[in-house]
């Protein structure tokens, strides 16, 4: 229970860090400055200062997206192993459940951009629910890859039987299932190649087109909500595939402060290296996108038929 | 059956029942034999109604009849809830039909289905009061409505082979004359009614043809009969495959749907709610009931084809839907879907039990009737909204909807709460049997042999990505239809529905809500259904703690209600964490950004087809999407253009490839044959005079 608390607490603190962090990653491998890694929140800082705005025409759907997206960002941090293996809200949602809480987010945000009626709008909510349909198969196929071997899809059962049995992260299937992962939280979170969270492009833009209507504490929710779901996703990542540091039901204070550590380097790491290998990569076109989810869908496929004939 | 009917001649209606316990109480009125006696109440009712719309003048006939038929529903629900919670009845009426009379029965799973008809009817009964006044008050309709629910109440009721085919036909009929009511309004409903008549009386075909073989190699009409015998595995091949087919057309499943879509559009909304929630689940209680009850499982590659079908159903369903823009059209394409989605379901439950594994094959069986329950209620509820939009704006495209969020609030709100359900995510009640039906493929594999290693990660596959799928259509057709601003002048002057369309559309609406937080109540009652089929030992599914789903042998949990739960309390946190910290001001009404170009019209959002298009252009091997472009130029130049047309249309590839060249060929077959019939009498005395001598010449040889 304490653990789970300290799970959303830290991942509710610390999403806006992993952001700066990345930023400024990608400043210093560019040859700039950067912001410092404080500065998403002084942003939201800024953001929540400023008055709420009621674009003309628009309704409540507008204003229940942003609610909504948060909304299903903290349950999911709640349920998520990070910190612990024994969240009381473990038995509640598994991974099937996990996947399709967020893509409820992203449908409550998509439905938010149609709301307004720009062009804009309607442009990213149809790219994408687009990408949101292909990404779907894949992850639910790589959850299935992941859950043969230990019988359950619940992410405690998961990570736990990883911890039990460290070799099994080395087998093709962890492997496969693994990129594939990466693929789609690539994907998911709306970063390079897939989307690029900095631009303001009319003509490449998907997450920003959405939420382009937004301003002063809508806009800060949701950025900070997109900044939960890309730490929760990466976080996720590191304990399916490196479940060491977790903390399992019932440890004292000193394994609790062992697993935030042991997190907060995890993210840090893949956030780092996610940001490097945004350096040094272009956004793909966007009717590219399709062939490089279908790649990922045809590895989760692969890691499954492994599962089934090396077990 | 106890109270054997000795004497046929002698005993005129002879009605039996028997309680969970075992002991037989014979008659109506007994609390005993409530199942039974709120089944014959509810075709009463239903007879009532019909007979109140023929007699009744048109003023006060939709409410007298709607009515009627909402309390009929009302029993039939009664009559299923029963039914399932173990009480059975039968009935047999020698005089009613010849030869062979009626038999009537109610079991766990004729429950079900007739506890689903009943609730879609009273839904759309009700709904139907308001939307019928104007235009659908004839005696016709009325009276066809009611006849309709009742012929599907009979279905799942049907205990002999007679039975059941005149129930099927009677619901045919019935559904046809209900299609065709607005006729005289476009000239699409003609078209929709032949291509329903067709394919539904070619199925009908096949099913008489399958069922009867059935009845001839067991020797007896019955149910019961036909449960004892064995007939050979050729027979049982044959017998499958025919009514597997008849049953595949009624459920709308690729490549027999083309009906389906045409038809649930044309039809008035009240009636497209019957089909599209209560109808097609007829098909899938016959494939059930004929191939793992009546020939009681049969080999592995019967349900293997049944799996293929619906996943291929579940695909091109749901792919038609996303591209579709005519709202009630889409809604018709993902009925294909979800049947689909049904029959992966039924054909894994089948699968399993052929390879052994009892458990499984009871979780899958549940998981395929839970989301026929759960399908039922948010498509009631979505063609009904679907209706009010219909009767509000004169429209059903969505490229000229748009802005009913201020105009039609609650039908907005009601449409809402459906998509959510139809696109599985929580907390809607569509998630819940599709992560049901998710865990009983994906935990197989251990016990499974090759074919599982291969059928189920496809079948995964295909649920995921008709699910994603399904979240796009949603998205769709709320976001542009329901949101945003009107598009279209029809869109621009709806206005809410009357009070009787609302109070049906509610009532489904409340449905939707009960399922997705409480399907833990309805898991015991379908168990006990699926035991009587597959023949698992225990349940499936079990209920633990707060209202946790816990499954047999697989260690995966999930609870519906605390997700409903956590989600609020998140959405309450999010809502007032902020107010702590962000400026108090009050909410500035500002201009949308339009790139400084001056102020935005209606004709720059987005509409349905665009919104599709990306997904149109990653399918386009499955779709082939046709467009072209008229240029008109000028009459004096050539260079000055007068008009630009654009056409896109997504062609039904199936139906293109399939049906269009059958249809082509009876055309000339028919052109050919009016040479033969060129208007001489002496020719067609000729035809005569030949056709007999023939017959005498063969008859000669033969005998």
């Amino acid at each position: 229970m304490i653990g789970a608390i300290l799970q959303v607490v830290l991942v509710v603190a610390g999403a806006p860090l992993l952001v700066g962090l990345m930023r400024q990653v990608r400043a210093r491998m560019e040859g700039r400055a950067g912001a410092g890694v404080l500065q998403p929140w002084r942003d939201l800082r800024k953001l929540l200062r400023k008055e709420a705005i009621n674009p003309h025409g628009t309704g409540w759907v507008f204003r229940l997206a942003p609610l909504l997206l948060a909304a299903t960002a903290l349950v999911v941090t709640a349920v998520v192993p990070l910190v612990t293996t024994a969240s009381p809200l473990d038995g509640v949602a598994d991974l099937f459940a996990v996947t399709a809480l967020l893509a409820l987010g992203s449908v409550a945000l998509a439905l938010g951009g149609l709301d307004t009626g720009t062009a804009f709008g309607g442009m990213g909510a149809s790219r994408e629910v687009t990408v949101l349909a292909l990404v779907e198969p894949t992850i639910l196929l790589s959850v299935f890859a992941l859950s043969v071997r230990v019988g359950s899809t619940n992410l405690g059962a998961i990570v736990t039987s990883t911890v039990n049995d460290p070799l099994a992260v080395i087998s093709p299937v962890s492997a496969l299932a693994a990129v594939t992962l990466a693929v789609v939280i690539i994907a998911e979170t709306g970063r390079i190649p897939v989307d690029n969270p900095s631009t303001h492009l009319e003509l490449t833009m998907i997450h920003e087109a959405m939420v382009l209507e937004y301003a002063g504490p809508d806009l800060a929710l949701i950025e900070w909500a997109s900044a939960i779901r890309l730490t929760v996703l990466l976080g996720l990542l590191g304990s399916l595939f490196a479940p060491w540091g977790i903390a399992a039901a019932g440890a004292g204070p000193v394994a609790l402060l062992v697993a935030v550590l042991a997190l907060a380097v995890k993210v840090g790491v893949l956030g780092a290296l996610l940001a490097a290998g945004e350096v040094f990569m272009a956004k793909l076109r966007l009717f590219r996108i399709p062939e490089l989810l279908a790649g990922s869908f045809l590895m989760a496929l692969l890691a499954v038929a492994a599962s089934f004939f090396l077990a | 059956m106890t109270g054997i009917v000795t004497d046929a001649a002698m005993s005129t209606t002879l009605i039996t029942s028997v309680p969970g316990t075992g002991s037989a109480v014979t008659g109506l009125a007994d609390p005993a034999g409530a199942a039974g006696a709120s089944f014959v109440l509810a075709l009463a009712l239903c007879l009532a109604a019909a007979l109140v719309a023929l007699v009744l003048p048109g003023r006060i006939r939709p409410a007298a009849a709607g009515a009627l038929t909402a309390a009929a529903g009302a029993a039939a629900v009664v009559a299923g809830v029963r039914a399932v919670a173990g009480e059975t009845w039968s009935a047999w009426l020698p005089d009613l039909l010849p030869l062979l009379g009626v038999r009537l029965g109610l079991d766990p799973l004729g429950g079900v289905f007739l506890a689903v008809t009943g609730a879609v009817a009273v839904c759309a009964a009700i709904y139907g009061i308001g939307y019928t006044r104007h235009g659908l008050s004839g005696r016709g309709v009325q009276a066809a409505l009611p006849l309709f629910v009742a012929a599907m109440l009979l279905v799942p009721a049907a205990a002999s082979v007679s039975t059941f085919l005149v129930a099927w036909e009677l619901m045919a009929i019935a559904s046809l004359l209900l299609v065709v009511a607005e006729h005289h309004k476009r000239a699409a409903v003609g078209e929709a009614g032949l291509w329903y008549a067709v394919m539904t009386h070619l199925g009908f075909a096949v099913i008489l043809a399958g069922l009867a073989a059935l009845a001839a190699v067991s020797g007896g009409d019955a149910f019961d009969r036909i449960r004892e015998a064995t007939p050979s595995a050729a027979a049982a091949n044959l017998i499958f495959l025919a009514t597997f087919a008849g049953f595949a057309s009624k459920a709308g499943i690729v490549p027999l749907h083309v009906w389906l879509p045409r038809a649930h559009p044309e039809a008035p909304s009240q009636v497209s709610a019957l089909m599209s929630a209560a109808m097609v689940n007829m098909g899938v209680y016959g494939v059930v009931r004929v191939g793992l009850d009546l020939l009681g499982g049969g080999p592995a590659w019967w349900w293997l084809l049944v799996l293929a079908a619906g996943a291929l159903s579940a695909l091109y369903g749901i792919l038609q839907a996303v591209v579709a823009s005519d709202l009630k059209r889409l809604l018709g394409h993902s009925t294909t879907e979800n049947m689909g989605l049904v029959l992966i379901g039924v054909g894994a439950a089948g699968f399993f039990a052929a390879s052994g594994s009892r458990v499984l094959a009871a979780l899958a069986l549940v998981a395929a009737l839970l989301h026929v329950i759960n399908h039922a209620a948010f498509k009631t509820l979505l063609f009904l909204a679907a209706g009010s939009v219909l009767h509000a704006t004169g429209t059903r495209d969505l490229d000229a909807l748009g802005g009913l969020r201020e105009r039609m609030p609650y039908t907005t709100g009601l449409f809402a709460l459906g998509a959510l359900a139809a696109s599985a995510l929580p907390p809607g009640n569509g998630f819940v049997s599709e992560w049901l039906l998710l865990q009983s493929l994906v935990n197989s594999l251990p016990e499974g042999g090759v074919a599982h290693a291969v059928t189920m990660p496809l079948a995964v596959g295909v649920i995921a990505l008709s699910a994603g799928l399904a979240i796009a259509t949603f998205v769709k057709a709320f976001g542009v239809g329901f949101l945003a601003r009107p598009r279209g002048e029809g869109a621009a002057n709806a206005h809410e529905s009357p009070p009787t369309m609302l109070g049906g559309m509610l009532l489904a609406g409340a449905a939707c809500v009960a399922l997705a937080l409480a399907p833990t109540l309805l898991l015991p009652g379908l168990a006990r259904a699926v035991s009587g089929v597959v023949g698992g030992t225990g349940d499936p599914v079990t209920v633990a703690g707060a209202a946790t789903l816990r499954l047999e042998g697989i260690a995966s949990t999930i609870s519906p209600l605390l997700i409903a739960a956590w989600l609020v309390a998140a959405l309450v946190l999010v809502l007032a964490l902020p107010r702590l910290f962000a400026a108090r001001r009050a909410r500035r009404a500002a201009r949308l950004w339009d790139c400084g170009a001056g102020p935005m019209t209606a004709r720059m959002e987005y509409t349905a087809t665009s919104f599709a298009e990306p997904l149109g252009r990653v399918f386009d091997d499955v779709l082939e999407p046709e467009s072209d472009i008229d240029v008109t130029p000028l009459k004096e130049s050539a260079y000055l253009v007068e008009r630009v047309r654009f056409h896109a249309r997504v062609p039904d590839r199936i139906e293109r490839r399939l049906y269009e060249p059958v249809l082509a060929g009876f055309a000339v077959a028919g052109r050919a044959a009016t040479r033969l019939a060129n208007g001489s009498v002496h020719r067609y005395l000729a035809y005569g005079f030949y056709a007999l001598t023939g017959a005498l010449i063969l008859l000669a040889v033969l005998t």
